[in-house]
């Protein structure tokens, strides 16, 4: 015994661990030798123990871990033991500072995890094989992992909570949550919305909404990021999948599927495949083979808006410049986004005329489909069933909202998850890898590159300054290979210019102008971006590209389970991939859209037109709450 | 609420972010002031203290929910905690509580909500070597037994 054992007097619980002196200790990067299972390493002082196993491929469980968000440390899976101390340690929480030896798996750590998955089991209500989650489920693989055979504490019979199905995108059963706190961190810290919290105390905690309100009446932009992290089924996708394959099997209906850039970058990986696998092609046929009577490509109508939303910054630009409008708001915010619609309704509400009026690519391609298509097809519009394979969990609630009916019926019918696709298309029993690869149908076929790169954050801005560019200068975009790069990357903020130089006679206004244009991408980035404009820091910038999930579309709500950033990194280099190698780059330049300018939206971008079937408006919200 | 009553909230609550400072930590201080005044914490207040401290709403919500002496919902002007834990038990808490139940189901007879008085039971408060033992409002009482209990409530009316 040393003396400071023998002259405190508190449990040891309660004595502080003394720190040893380390090794070299100046400056950044000062190293410590530990010892981990037995092996002698070095290394940086700070790491969490975590981090160190997981560089030397050691498995550590966690559930309220997750990389994207802050440490939290409260579901104590992630216990290790290290000696000397009486208590086992959380890995996740515990930056190393001195030479510790620890042991990841001894007999003490294994028995505590099988109890706390044990006792988390025994307020868990519901059965594995009922449940969304079913085989993708974090707590589902650990009972699996710690040999879970038998409900050691007993498990609950009844449910305690109602599940709360009011939002049009997300579900909330909390009978399923362990309290993890990853939807509260994300939905306060990520996307910084903060719609849930943990309410009460104790045994009767839970995560609610304010007041305990149904989800749809409160501030919620409906991202599903909530859902990407959830570590169990508690959150869950809106899933429509019923009433298509009943649309589908109805020999009246004429079901079409559009699908968007992202969820062909990432369904792969629902069937096994490593994230960076584009399936546009297998897709493609598996829709055909499930019974959808046409497929669509998103991109035609992310062209669209392009063409739409390019027209209205110069026509804005116009107006402010040479008309000396003052009425005209600069700079021009992206629309694509629903959640992000749904974040500036409710949280900057006097800002909704940054927007560009330009509807979603989804809810172009639905007013189109039902007006143009079901025309020249002869389909009565009324038997049209626009089915949307999005990564998104708000574009749900967007085709749900009353004024998207601009064809006379409802635009866009259903919106479906990648997840929900690929559970129909297991349903279907096809697997997906293993099809053959086929294209889009006519009359809108294959899209421009600059529709496929929407899916990343900084796409829609990259495809815009193609067109724009173009159109007022004449000549491509001073970017070796039409590539942006400084619209790439997954910094939260981005900004950049490029000046407009020898632009043609029409838009000499613009002459020598810097175009300035900001991309940012989850809703807290975007909050910082509303609170520059609102201290009037964004005077002199022009453009600006929101999209509300991190990553941008390849990120969004609907994804595929589970996301990081290296994931997302993976998912957009698909997508870029893809796009090189593409014949038609710039949305101006696919002949489909020359066509429709032709022959149906004869007035042009900005049209009378356009305006009925592709703008909209937006609902001042607010963010308090009745 | 009418809008005059919102206005003296939303007034009163600057009025505290003035006194403790517009930053998160503020908050309990300002929910415990804002409660003295107004016996609860309603929906309007709540948000409108978010907003003040540059918060959630829901992250409020969640504080309240946490504290047994912070309320969301209006409740009477008296609210009795009785200790429920062991040692008072012991000592005769059965009693107490129906005897002070009864006592308490006469006196808000014909009370508007307002003036009622709220039981609770609670975990220990402390007070074992004095059981049982029971806090009127901030006030705590030691040995309590029916006897002494009704001059408490009649301290009350
Ligand atoms: S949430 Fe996970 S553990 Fe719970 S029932 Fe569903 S699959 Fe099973
Ligand atoms: S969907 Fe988005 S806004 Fe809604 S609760 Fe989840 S994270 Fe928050
Ligand atoms: S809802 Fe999901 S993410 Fe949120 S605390 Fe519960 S288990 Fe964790
Ligand atoms: S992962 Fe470390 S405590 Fe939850």
């Amino acid at each position: 015994m040393n003396t400071m054992e023998k002259t405190l007097r508190s449990p040891v619980s309660q004595r502080p661990h003394e720190i040893k002196k380390t090794d070299q200790l100046t400056g950044i990067g000062a190293e410590v030798s530990i010892e981990l299972n037995g092996i002698k390493m070095k290394v940086p002082i700070g790491k969490t123990i975590l981090e160190i196993c997981r560089d030397n491929n050691i498995h550590i469980p966690t559930l309220c871990y997750h990389e994207d968000l802050c440490i939290a440390g409260n579901c104590r899976l992630c216990l290790v033991e290290i000696e000397g101390m009486r208590t086992l340690q959380t890995s996740c929480s515990f930056p190393v500072t001195s030479p510790i030896k620890i042991k990841t798996f001894s007999d003490k750590v294994r028995k505590a995890r099988k109890h706390i998955v044990g006792l988390m089991l025994s307020e868990h209500y519901g059965e594995c094989y009922s449940c969304v989650r079913n085989n993708n489920c974090e707590l589902q693989s650990l009972a699996r992992e710690y040999g879970i055979d038998n409900y050691e504490f007993g498990h609950i019979c009844s449910p305690r909570y109602n599940v709360d199905k009011s939002s049009q995108a997300v579900i909330r059963d909390m009978d399923k949550c362990i309290l993890c706190r990853r939807c509260v961190r994300t939905c306060i810290d990520l996307q910084e919305v903060g719609v849930l919290e943990a309410v009460n105390r104790g045994y009767d905690t839970k995560i609610s909404t304010f007041m305990d309100k149904p989800l749809a009446d409160v501030v919620c932009i409906n991202c599903g990021q909530c859902i990407n992290r959830c570590p169990t089924a508690a959150l869950h996708a809106n899933d429509p999948s019923d009433e298509i394959w009943k649309a589908i099997e109805d020999p009246e209906k004429h079901v079409i599927l559009q699908t968007a850039p992202s969820p062909r970058a990432s369904l792969g990986e629902e069937f096994g495949l490593p994230p960076g696998h584009s399936m546009t092609g297998q897709l493609n046929t598996a829709a055909r083979r499930m019974g959808f009577d046409r497929v669509f490509d998103t991109n035609f109508s992310a062209d669209l808006t392009i063409m739409e939303e390019g027209t209205e910054l110069l026509n804005r630009l116009r107006k402010a410049l040479v008309e000396k409008d003052t009425s005209v708001r600069l700079p021009q915010f992206t629309s694509c986004s629903p959640g992000w619609i749904k974040f500036i309704e409710h949280f900057y509400p006097e800002y909704l005329d940054y927007l560009s009026t330009a509807k979603s690519p989804q809810q172009m391609f639905g007013s189109v489909i039902k007006t143009f298509y079901a025309d020249e097809s002869g389909i009565d519009p009324a038997n049209i069933v626009n089915v949307a394979l999005m990564p998104c969990a708000a574009k749900k609630f967007e085709c749900n909202r009353p004024e998207m009916n601009s064809s006379g019926f409802k635009d866009i019918d259903y919106g479906l998850t990648t997840r929900e696709m690929a559970k129909m298309i297991r349903e279907a029993g096809l697997v997906l890898p293993d099809l053959p690869k086929s294209g889009f149908d006519d009359p809108f076929g294959e899209a421009s590159g600059a529709g496929l790169i929407f899916g990343s954050t900084g796409g829609v801005m990259e495809a815009a300054l193609r067109t724009v560019y173009e159109l007022v200068t004449g000549r491509v975009v001073p970017f070796k290979n039409l590539n942006i790069e400084v619209c790439r990357g997954m910094k939260g903020i981005k900004e950049a210019s490029v000046k407009l130089e020898n632009c043609r006679p029409e838009f000499s206004f613009l002459e020598g102008i810097d175009l300035k244009f900001i991309v940012a991408h989850g809703t807290a980035n975007a909050k910082v971006v509303m609170d520059m404009l609102k201290n009037g820091e964004l005077k002199d910038y022009h453009f600006v590209e929101i999209m509300a999930c991190p990553g941008g579309c390849i990120g969004g709500g609907g994804q595929p389970i589970p996301t990081s950033e290296s994931i997302r990194k993976l998912r957009a280099k698909a997508i870029y991939e893809e796009e090189a190698g593409l014949p038609v780059r710039k949305s101006h330049e696919n002949p489909h859209i020359k066509y429709i300018y032709e022959k149906f939206l004869k007035d042009g971008p900005c049209g009378k037109l356009s305006h009925k079937l592709l703008h909209t408006h937006y609902v001042k919200r607010g963010k308090f709450i009745n | 609420m009418t809008d005059k009553d919102k206005k003296i909230k939303t007034e009163f609550i600057a009025s505290l972010v003035r006194l403790y400072g517009k930053d998160r930590s503020s908050l309990l201080p300002v929910l415990q002031e804002f409660q003295k005044k107004f016996r609860y914490i309603d929906e309007y207040s709540q948000q409108e203290i978010a907003d003040a401290l540059s918060i959630h709403p829901v992250e409020v919500n969640s504080i309240i929910s946490f504290y047994a002496f912070l309320y969301d919902k209006p409740r009477g002007k008296h609210t009795i905690r009785i200790c429920k834990n062991i040692v008072c038990k012991f000592h005769g808490n059965k009693e107490l509580s129906k005897f002070m139940e009864k006592k308490v189901s006469e006196f808000n007879k014909d009370k508007s909500e307002e003036s009622k008085i709220t039981i609770e039971y609670v975990n220990c408060i402390g007070l074992c070597d004095r059981s049982p033992s029971m806090l009127v409002d901030e006030k705590v009482y030691e040995k309590i037994n029916p006897h002494n209990a009704e001059a408490i409530l009649e301290e009350l009316s």
